[in-house]
């Protein structure tokens, strides 16, 4: 993915992030998503990885420096799959819908092309609680897709699932990154993860969370499950673990 | 280009494993209906055992009148046309008192809840006094209620809305505040308004309280009906007169019977909830033990 000469989609500018109760969060920390790129954010836990996402969203508001993003039409997939127990996926992934007044008439259809593109078909009038995670979270991506939202934000959403269904689901998320062609920002713990998916890899510092160092990742889309398996790929994992466990210490 | 590039459908992996958070409800084994009927009937006929025995054996032929045998209680409580027919209006009054007493106590829970719900500060200022009300033993307040709405009907539907209006507000607005941070985030992410809220989490995912306070409601209610009827003699005779007027003409077996009955009103109103529980949100909650 070449340098982008327009605006970025996201932008952060020396965001920094201190909650009332003192506790410093982020500090300062810049950087720009552009159209076509897919950037994860990796650090130790509680360094405030998710509060980035929610200052991005505007959830909360950042105590200084500044956002450039468009609100208007924001993906945001959480930890949890946040499916409605009492809706149908149908009805779950038509709630985004609902809320920005679609007419009631497109709605079904916008929703099944996203349930469609997750592989959830045949499940549509099922409740969640006949779920298992790893289809849960794919409702829960499906519900996102059906406003095609530009950006879109990924709060750790497989970390509860198990390691291979995880593998699936980031393949799944590849391929959608590739035919949605939306800005990702991702967030996780797992540095495989984090380099299957994205074209940059962000290392973030224990609490106050900065940037200490980026990674682009050279392998080209569409990415078969086997780079895995990579010199590569294990080189780059290995770089940018070195580089995590300098900012534990 | 565009639908080249389609998710693979759920792998039969993912499908066969289902995690033991979500098991399907279908796929659970079920007793057989012998398993679950049996062992209250062994119950019940030891107590009917029991029964005989304080009524033969305990007491002698003077004092019987203190436990009539069973099959008595039948033939002169049940089986006598006149009683049934007296007691069976007595039970229509009750359960009119109770209805209405338990359909004020729903308007105003939903209400008070609802209300609550929306704001911290009058929480926390209704709240206490709430718990006051509830500790306040009927009993005391009855001369009040007595003085305030006088001895017959509204009275009696004052008690009834008064015991069963603590848990209805209790538990709905508990499930009113029960939606995950999540789900509301992401109504705030799409800048939905408080009515939007409302309807569409806070409601919803109050629903399976709300039951659970009802069933509870309900049965208070029918209680309150009775008490209340016991409490203030006049207008229609429910059961709670009956009940007096057969202890005071020591009428054992015709005592035991309103008891009876006024037991299975109870029971009727509890399953019925349970019944429009299971209607309502049976499809999409857990179900649980006990219905």
């Amino acid at each position: 993915m070449a340098a982008n000469t327009t605006a970025p989609t996201l932008s952060f500018q020396n965001i920094s992030m201190q909650f009332p109760d003192g506790t410093q969060a982020i500090a300062d920390v810049s950087f720009d998503v552009a159209k076509g790129e897919f950037v994860t954010v990796v650090g130790p836990s509680g360094c405030g990885k998710s509060t980035l996402l929610k200052i991005a969203s505007g959830l909360l508001n950042q105590t200084s420096g500044q956002v450039e993003v468009d609100r208007s039409n924001i993906g945001y997939v959480f930890q949890d799959a946040t499916l409605f127990p009492w809706r149908t996926v149908k009805r779950n992934v038509e709630l985004l819908l609902e809320l920005h007044n679609t007419p009631k008439a497109d709605r079904g259809n916008m929703a099944q092309r996203a349930i469609d593109l997750v592989g959830l078909n045949g499940f549509e009038n099922h409740y969640p609680k006949s779920l298992s995670g790893g289809m849960k979270m794919r409702a829960s991506l499906a519900r996102t897709l059906t406003l095609k939202p530009p950006l879109l934000l990924f709060d750790e959403p497989f970390g509860a699932v198990d390691e291979i269904t995880r593998e699936h689901l980031n393949e799944e998320t590849l391929k959608l990154f590739q035919q949605e062609r939306f800005a990702g920002l991702f967030i996780t713990h797992s540095i495989s993860e984090a380099v299957f998916l994205s074209t940059r890899v962000l290392v973030m510092s224990a609490r106050p969370g900065r940037i200490v160092a980026s990674f682009d990742v050279p392998f080209d889309y569409p990415r078969s499950p086997e780079l895995r398996f990579d010199p590569a790929f294990a080189e780059l994992a290995g770089h940018i673990n070195q580089s995590l466990r300098g900012a534990h210490a | 280009m565009t639908t080249t590039l389609r998710a693979d459908p759920v792998t039969a992996a993912e499908i066969a494993v289902l995690p033991d958070d979500a098991p399907p409800a279908q796929a659970r084994k079920r007793d057989g209906l012998f398993a679950i009927v049996y062992p209250p009937v062994v119950l019940g006929l030891f107590t009917i055992g029991v029964w005989y025995f304080i009524s033969y054996r305990v007491l002698d032929k003077k004092r019987r009148f203190l436990l009539e045998p069973p099959h008595l209680v039948w033939k002169r409580g049940f089986a006598d046309r006149e009683v049934l027919k007296e007691m069976s209006s007595g039970l229509l009054v009750t359960g009119k008192v109770a209805l209405w007493g338990l359909g004020i106590a729903i308007v105003l829970g939903f209400t008070l809840a609802i209300i609550m719900s929306q704001s911290k500060l009058i929480e926390r200022a209704v709240f206490p006094y709430q718990v006051m009300l509830q500790a306040t033993p009927i009993l005391a307040i009855t001369p009040l209620i007595g003085f305030w709405f006088g001895y017959g009907l509204n009275s009696k539907i004052f008690i009834a809305a008064l015991i069963s209006l603590f848990p209805i507000v209790v538990n709905t607005l508990f499930g009113l505040t029960s939606a995950e941070q999540g789900m509301h985030d992401m109504l705030t992410l799409h800048n939905a308004g408080r009515i939007t809220r409302l309807r569409k989490v806070m409601f919803p995912a109050a629903l399976p309280a709300i039951f659970a306070g009802l069933r509870i409601s309900a049965g208070l209610s029918v209680i309150g009906a009775i008490v209340g009827d016991f409490l203030f003699g006049q207008g229609d005779v429910g059961i709670g007169q009956l009940l007096k007027r057969y202890a005071n003409l020591l009428q054992g077996e015709k005592l035991l019977a309103a008891v009876i009955l006024s037991c299975l009103l109870g029971v009727f109103v509890f399953v019925s909830f349970g019944w429009l529980n299971n209607r309502v949100v049976g499809r999409w909650t857990t179900p649980s033990r006990g219905k």
